[in-house]
């Protein structure tokens, strides 16, 4: 028999709010983390972007701890961590593992030529080191699926029977670095982002972290993970498949884990970045699947494209809907602008959500898809 | 879940100028750097792709490795399930460098996107993917060290669920010319049993 694996504990740091209720809350009153900033320390015109006041994170910091040695995104993966670590309860020993999303990591050391501090594993250390895990930590960075493939390699570990527990923090920040090279792409909207409209024109970019606790132990279950899979494109590494490839087979792979079919997803959380060929790849893999009429969001119009923790933040949010019945809308969608049907989430409303599916994409061709069920 | 045995198929290593194929070397250069080897590689292995002239080092060094031990694998006839399991140590630091000093001084400022796409230490699977036509299970890891544990474990776990047919991993680590690949397909069948001794050993040679 296959061990079921759950969800347990969930948070998430944001400019929305540093816990999942804040920013429910937010989100629930369509409030956006997206602003205009002029910050010429990041990019040398004002630019929307979904970023994190510093005051507040410093704030919130001093209340965990008076270490003040630790960086701005280390910062907010500790945030993202310590409450629920704390309240869980586990036990940090070699049944608990640590794996830890992200794209870029401490990129911004780079600036002052700090090459050590930009090690993921060095990174991942840190955090590991301030609360005491007892085993190698997991650093999972496949571009802009990580935050949702650390799932999916939390779930195989633990059926796998190699872990009891998993804790996982997906977090990026905002950096030069990040902007710049967005922006070498044309990728970047010039307004907040409008995910899968005629009017879209790129991504926003955004900072965040999230973290979850994935659990063989029913108890406290918030939902069960039923079935996933992380299928690459193969054909181009810096734009996706334009028949949805490997999404489709990524989404196809989950619902045979699950044995379910796909008409019976209730809700999908989809990875709407706003740019023309996401979007539309998506619309086209979804609609091979039969998945056109499911309700379907994008959270980026609330957090921007958070990178590696995207994908963990979405299922958090994700997450809430399914315990509290309720879809919420795809902020910045106006006019469709897709070439095939889907039915995007246009306010919120109240829905029963038995089976809910997470897909992101990213760079390199990759995409994952992890389905999850509402636990009775 | 059973633990069913796996096994290694073919292993190869590639460093300090010298590439070997299940313990034999198969081709070595004179000192010099990785561009150079690389490419004096890519012709002794009489591969007609311009495109790996564009990509970054990392890439290089993962696309090598796959192309020594996939090449005899591929069948257009079939369509091939072979996972990619990649690890390393210093992730895509090597071009985020290079890629942070073409933006850091605002007199010379010069972003380009041909640089930035391989700032993602995956990009190298895509590569992979692409060339041998591999829509397949695929992941990037992080570790201090190559980690045997790790990745037979993982290994493992996507042959018993059924996620793939076989898996190739590899810890591909480059930054400023220092250089290791070791990789590794592991199937179901085989004669060499997978493991994490085995691993250690073969990983030292």
């Amino acid at each position: 028999m296959i061990k079921e694996v759950y969800i347990t504990e969930t948070n998430c740091i944001t400019p929305i709010g540093f816990d999942v209720a804040a920013n429910i809350k937010n989100i629930d009153d369509e409030v956006s983390g997206i602003q205009l900033h002029d910050k010429p320390m990041l990019f040398n015109v004002p630019f929307y972007a979904s970023i994190i006041n510093d005051v507040d994170l410093n704030l919130a910091f001093a209340k965990v701890t008076s270490a003040t040695n630790y960086s701005r995104l280390e910062k907010m993966m500790i945030l993202a961590l310590e409450p629920i670590i704390k309240k869980s309860k586990v036990i940090l020993n070699e049944r608990t593992a640590f794996i830890l999303s992200t794209t870029k990591g401490n990129v911004k050391a780079l600036e002052n030529q700090k090459i050590e501090s930009a090690y993921l594993h060095q990174l991942a250390r840190m955090v590991a080191n301030f609360f005491g895990f007892n085993t190698e930590p997991i650093v999972v960075s496949n571009a802009c699926v990580s935050g949702i493939l650390a799932v999916s390699v939390a779930k195989r570990l633990i059926q796998a029977d190699v872990y009891d527990n998993v804790f996982i923090v997906a977090g990026d920040e905002i950096s030069k670095f990040i902007v710049s090279g967005f922006n070498s792409f044309q990728a970047m909207s010039d307004l907040p982002c409008k995910p899968y409209s005629i009017n879209r024109t790129g991504v926003t970019l955004g900072e965040a972290a999230a973290a979850v606790l994935v659990s063989s132990n029913k108890e406290n279950a918030k939902i069960k993970v039923i079935g996933d899979g992380s299928i690459n494109d193969a054909n181009h590494i810096s734009g996706p498949s334009r028949t949805g490839e490997g999404l489709f087979r990524s989404i196809q792979s989950a619902l045979t884990e699950a044995k379910i079919n796909s008409n019976q997803i209730d809700f999908i959380s989809a990875h709407g970045t706003a740019t023309p060929f996401n979007d539309e790849m998506e619309a086209i893999a979804l609609n091979r699947l039969g998945l056109e009429n499911v309700p379907v969001n994008s959270m980026k119009g609330f957090y921007g494209h958070t990178l590696g923790a995207s994908g963990l933040l979405e299922t958090v949010i994700g997450i809430e809907s399914v315990q509290e019945s309720k879809l919420f809308i795809s902020l910045g969608f106006d006019t469709i602008g897709v070439s095939q049907p889907i039915h995007i989430i246009e306010k919120n409303e109240d829905k029963k959500i038995r089976y809910f599916l997470k897909t992101a994409s990213g760079f390199g061709g990759c995409n994952t898809a992890v389905l999850f069920e509402k636990v009775n | 879940m059973t633990v069913n045995k796996t096994y290694i198929k073919s292993f190869c290593t590639i460093q300090n100028n010298q590439i070997s194929l299940n313990g034999e070397i198969v081709f070595d250069t004179e000192p010099t750097v990785f561009s150079d080897f690389s490419k004096k590689a890519y012709q002794h292995l009489e591969m007609n792709y311009p495109k790996f002239f564009k990509m970054d080092n990392l890439s290089k060094l993962a696309f090598l490795g796959a192309e020594l031990l996939l090449k005899n694998e591929d069948d257009s006839e079939i369509e091939n399930n072979t996972a990619l399991v990649f690890a390393n140590k210093s992730s895509s630091l090597d071009t985020d460098v290079k890629y942070q000093d073409s933006i850091s001084d605002p007199e010379n400022y010069y972003p380009s996107p041909a640089v930035f796409v391989y700032t993602l230490p995956n990009i190298c699977l895509g590569e992979i993917s692409i060339k041998h036509r591999l829509k397949s299970e695929n992941s990037f890891f992080i570790f201090a060290d190559y980690n045997p544990e790790f990745m037979e474990k993982y290994s493992n776990i996507l042959l018993e669920a059924q996620k793939a047919d076989k898996v190739l991993c590899g810890w591909v680590e480059y930054y400023k010319e220092d250089y290791k690949a070791f990789l590794y397909l592991i199937d179901t069948q085989g004669k060499l049993e997978q493991n994490q001794e085995l691993l250690k050993k073969l990983y030292k040679q």
